[in-house]
């Protein structure tokens, strides 16, 4: 293990050095992946609530991060504890009223995607958002603007969340709240007759997932100084969080990091290989249907086995 | 409020496409009642069948109407292979209880990301539509000028539904499907394989989306994310119907027809798909049975 | 100690239970028998919260927990085990203990000692580390009863912690719910497993066809001609008086 963490460290390290920009931007979406897959899998690993609409929690953080600096003036640094403070907002009223409401599996998944779906709408049809047109933010690079014109800086910001975010999956996995959301996953009858509040252990769960994931899209909208309505809330990035967790090993610290890594090397060797738009993300697919069928604990669940 | 002379259309037009959809959320009841999985893969498979008709119609020469008996048979055929070649198995591994719900529903998930992308790889990401000498035609009705090809989707969606129906009630096939659906254990029993019903049940439910497919192509267009809309759709439709109800799913058809078609001239263009989310929503939280279901 | 007047439920066209009276003094081992769907896990689930009664009130220790959910009741001294034993298929035998212990010790070290100790005192000692689905019955029934010993409850309801064992093992669970009683805990249990209700409790409640037929001490409710007749049929307890055995010399059919 020692050995796979200090590999890990040389590989995070490695886009500093040099000064290559296109190995900082292959570690910025790699980390982005696995910052977002870390989000989701806090709840849908640890606590099997597959969300499908995920992606709310990054469009929140994303429109939090531009709205705040071009409509009010407010330094984007803050964008990132108000788009966490949001996300957990958010995280906590859709998974409280879908919990209450007593949804899970399945139906849950639905909920999320629909909920989703009014955010999209929303950002799309109101004045705050820039409707369709979307945001686009003044470029103004500094630091104290939390806007660099080395991708290296992203990178850093996003890695240093996913470290966050790690450190947090970790106390999750050796607390009591962890426990009791794993325990729900498992047995949910079980755990209430032992004395666990199935809606607020859940809904709490969920509002974490949704604070971290929030974090990702205010990087996003710093890094690329726009967003609309179709990047916030894509379909296709929910699918993505869900899928790097449960490629990488849902309910596991280190899982949406190997899932990440392992599905931006599929979706890039694709990419070389066939350049063809679509390609990637239909192999995306593949790999989803394999790990379902072949490792359902993920590539972590492969090194616990061996 | 608009005039009348406005909002009557309208409620028609919508009235009219819900036909459509309730024959693709018959599918998707279908699935659910008797298979117990919530088939997340159904946009992507309606997709499937769209840019099939399209190509039958544009590189084969046929009437898209023609193409419906061609449709069908070719979807029961995918949804019979997809059961046995990818879904079956998934349920099969996965155990059972919560873990199996979960890995169905990602291993629909899957499917549906896989053919929306390959779709994507074929025909790139742009908008198709197909030709037909009576795609405007219309018929006077009371006053109203309503477009001949969504008069002729209407009435052939809900004979189909009817004949979906009678298949049920009325066939040997039908009642071991029915069977299976209430009693696995008990079918069983009487000698009936529950996974060949699984598989006969999910092909019939997907061969709903081949006539589907071409009763929409006159009046809609095709693109490989056209599924994603029809997601949301017609999953709004089962759950209002009640999951698993046949009538259910015709009368929340037509009513999510009309909400959709009310919504845009109501509430604009960007923010009128927000009415069938709205709905989608409160009907889980508030009467998760739906109108007419029972409890689940 | 509890309290129950009055329970009903009704499943559709079933009356499941009916006015069902019931008291548990503190201390105490009472049991709940009767045949197969004569309404005693219903009753359980209801005292418990996980079914909303239709009518009548529940009380533990004087308070009115009738509306309760379950896990606000098991806060209050009062859980169950089930019939159809649930563990956490993915975590080990200790992680399913301690998930009880949690509910008053938050740290998560002393809890899993807590939970630890606890395994072992019930014999699940060399089984700790292993998955709890890996488990037999018998280990199984065991992981129930650890688990809801753990929450440290006041009031113990069982579920069946008996059916599916062998005669051993049936001997041990006796012994280790008799220890239970002597540390201070308050037992309800439901049990098909006649010679250990005989054994183990000072009060038993019988339900048939969800009403309660009779009440007593084990030996007032053997010679019952009531629950003889409930157990065996009409006209049972007339061709018994005759041969001079009863139905508790044996065990009742399972279910």
């Amino acid at each position: 293990m020692p050995l796979v963490v200090l590999a890990g460290i040389v590989l995070a390290a490695l886009p500093f050095l040099g000064g290559s920009q296109y190995l900082a931007t292959i570690g910025l979406l790699t980390a982005a992946s696995a910052l977002v897959g870390q989000g989701w899998n806090l709840a849908g690993g640890f606590g099997g609530l597959t969300s499908f609409g995920s992606v709310m929690f990054f469009g929140i953080g994303a429109y939090t991060a531009a709205i705040i600096q071009t409509r009010w003036g407010i330094n984007p640094w803050f964008g990132l504890p108000a788009g966490a403070a949001l996300g957990g907002l958010a995280g906590a009223v859709v998974g409280f009223a879908a919990f209450r409401a007593g949804l899970r599996g399945s139906y849950f998944a639905l909920v999320t995607l629909a909920f989703a779906e009014v955010f999209h709408v929303l950002s799309n049809s109101l004045a705050l958002t820039g409707a369709g047109l979307g945001i686009t933010l003044r470029l103004a690079p500094g630091l104290g603007n939390f806007q660099f014109l080395d991708r290296r800086a992203s990178y850093a910001v996003m890695l240093a969340l996913l470290v966050l975010a790690t450190a947090l999956a970790h106390w999750l996995r050796a607390s009591r709240f962890g426990a009791r959301l794993v325990a729900l996953r498992e047995n949910e009858d079980a755990a209430q007759a032992l004395g666990i509040d199935i809606v607020r252990t859940k809904t709490l769960a969920f509002a974490l997932s949704g604070a971290v994931i929030a974090t990702a899209g205010v990087v996003y909208t710093q890094t690329y100084l726009y967003i609309d309505p179709s990047i916030a809330f894509s379909v296709e990035r929910s699918v993505e969080m869900l899928l790097v967790a449960m490629i990488g090993g849902p309910g596991t610290v280190w899982g949406p990091i190997l899932g990440a890594i392992g599905l931006h090397l599929v979706a890039d060797t694709a990419q070389a290989w066939i350049a063809l738009p679509g390609f990637a993300a239909m192999l995306y697919g593949v790999v989803l249907l394999a790990v379902i069928r072949l490792l359902p604990d993920g590539i972590a669940g492969m090194f616990r086995r061996a | 409020m608009p005039p009348l002379g406005i909002l009557l259309p309208s409620l028609v037009n919508g009235l009219l496409t819900g036909g459509v959809y309730a024959l693709v959320a018959l599918g998707l009841t279908l699935i659910y009642g008797v298979l117990h999985i919530v088939n997340f893969a159904h946009g992507s498979l309606l997709m499937l069948a769209m840019f099939g008709t399209w190509l039958l119609c544009t590189e084969a020469g046929f009437d898209p109407y023609a193409a419906l008996p061609v449709m069908v048979a070719a979807m029961f055929a995918m949804g019979w292979a997809l059961y046995r070649g990818v879904i079956g198995p998934v349920a099969a591994g996965a155990g059972g209880g919560v873990r199996q719900d979960r890995a169905i529903l990602l291993a629909t998930l899957g499917v549906a990301v896989v053919l929306d992308n390959f779709a994507l790889v074929l025909f790139t990401g742009d908008t198709r539509t197909i030709d037909t000498p009576y795609a405007f035609d219309v018929v006077p009705v009371g006053g109203m000028l309503i477009s001949l090809p969504r008069l002729i989707s209407f009435g052939v969606a809900l004979l189909l539904a009817l004949a979906l129906w009678a298949f049920m009630t009325r066939t040997d096939a039908g009642r071991a499907i029915r069977a299976v659906a209430r009693e696995p254990d008990g079918a069983r029993l009487m000698g009936i394989r529950p996974e060949r019903i699984f598989a006969l049940a999910y092909g019939i439910g997907i061969a709903c989306l081949g006539a589907a497919a071409c009763l929409l192509l006159p009046v809609f267009y095709v693109s490989p994310s056209v599924g994603n809309s029809f997601v949301l759709v017609s999953f709004t439709i089962v759950v209002l119907g009640g999951m698993g109800s046949f009538p259910g799913a015709v009368i929340g058809g037509l009513l999510i027809g009309v909400t959709e078609s009310l919504g845009g001239l109501l509430l604009g263009e960007s923010l009128g798909p927000i009415g069938i989310s709205t709905v989608f929503i409160a009907v889980l939280l508030l009467r998760p049975t739906g109108l007419f279901g029972a409890a689940r | 100690m509890l309290e129950v007047r009055g329970l009903s439920k009704r499943f559709g066209g079933l009356q499941a239970v009916r006015d069902v009276d019931l008291d548990v003094a503190a201390g105490s081992i009472t049991a709940l028998i009767g045949p197969n769907g004569a309404g005693k896990t219903t009753s359980f689930a209801m005292i418990a919260g996980f079914i909303r009664p239709d009518a009548g009130r529940v009380a533990l220790e004087g308070r009115a927990i009738t509306a309760l959910r379950p896990d606000r009741i098991a806060a209050h001294g009062l859980v169950r085990t089930f019939q159809i034993t649930q563990p956490f298929g993915g975590l080990s035998v200790a992680e399913n203990i301690r998930i009880g212990a949690f509910l008053h010790v938050a740290e998560p070290a002393a809890a899993m000692a807590a939970a630890r100790a606890i395994g072992t005192r019930l014999g699940l000692g060399p089984l700790l580390d292993r998955p709890a689905a890996s488990l037999t019955v018998a280990g199984r029934k065991r992981l129930e009863l650890a688990r809801a010993l753990a929450t440290q409850p006041r009031l113990l309801l069982l579920d069946e912690v008996m059916a599916g064992l062998n005669p051993a093992e049936i001997g041990e669970i006796v012994g280790l719910i008799r220890e239970i009683r002597t540390a201070g805990v308050t037992i309800l249990l439901i049990e098909h497993i006649m010679q250990a209700v005989a054994s183990l409790a000072e009060r038993v409640y019988v339900l048939a066809e969800g009403a309660l037929i009779a009440t007593g001490s084990p030996r007032e409710i053997a010679e019952n001609p009531a629950v003889i007749e409930a157990y065996l049929g009409h006209g049972a307890a007339a061709r018994l008086a005759r041969t001079h055995s009863s139905p508790f010399d044996q065990a009742a059919p399972h279910g």
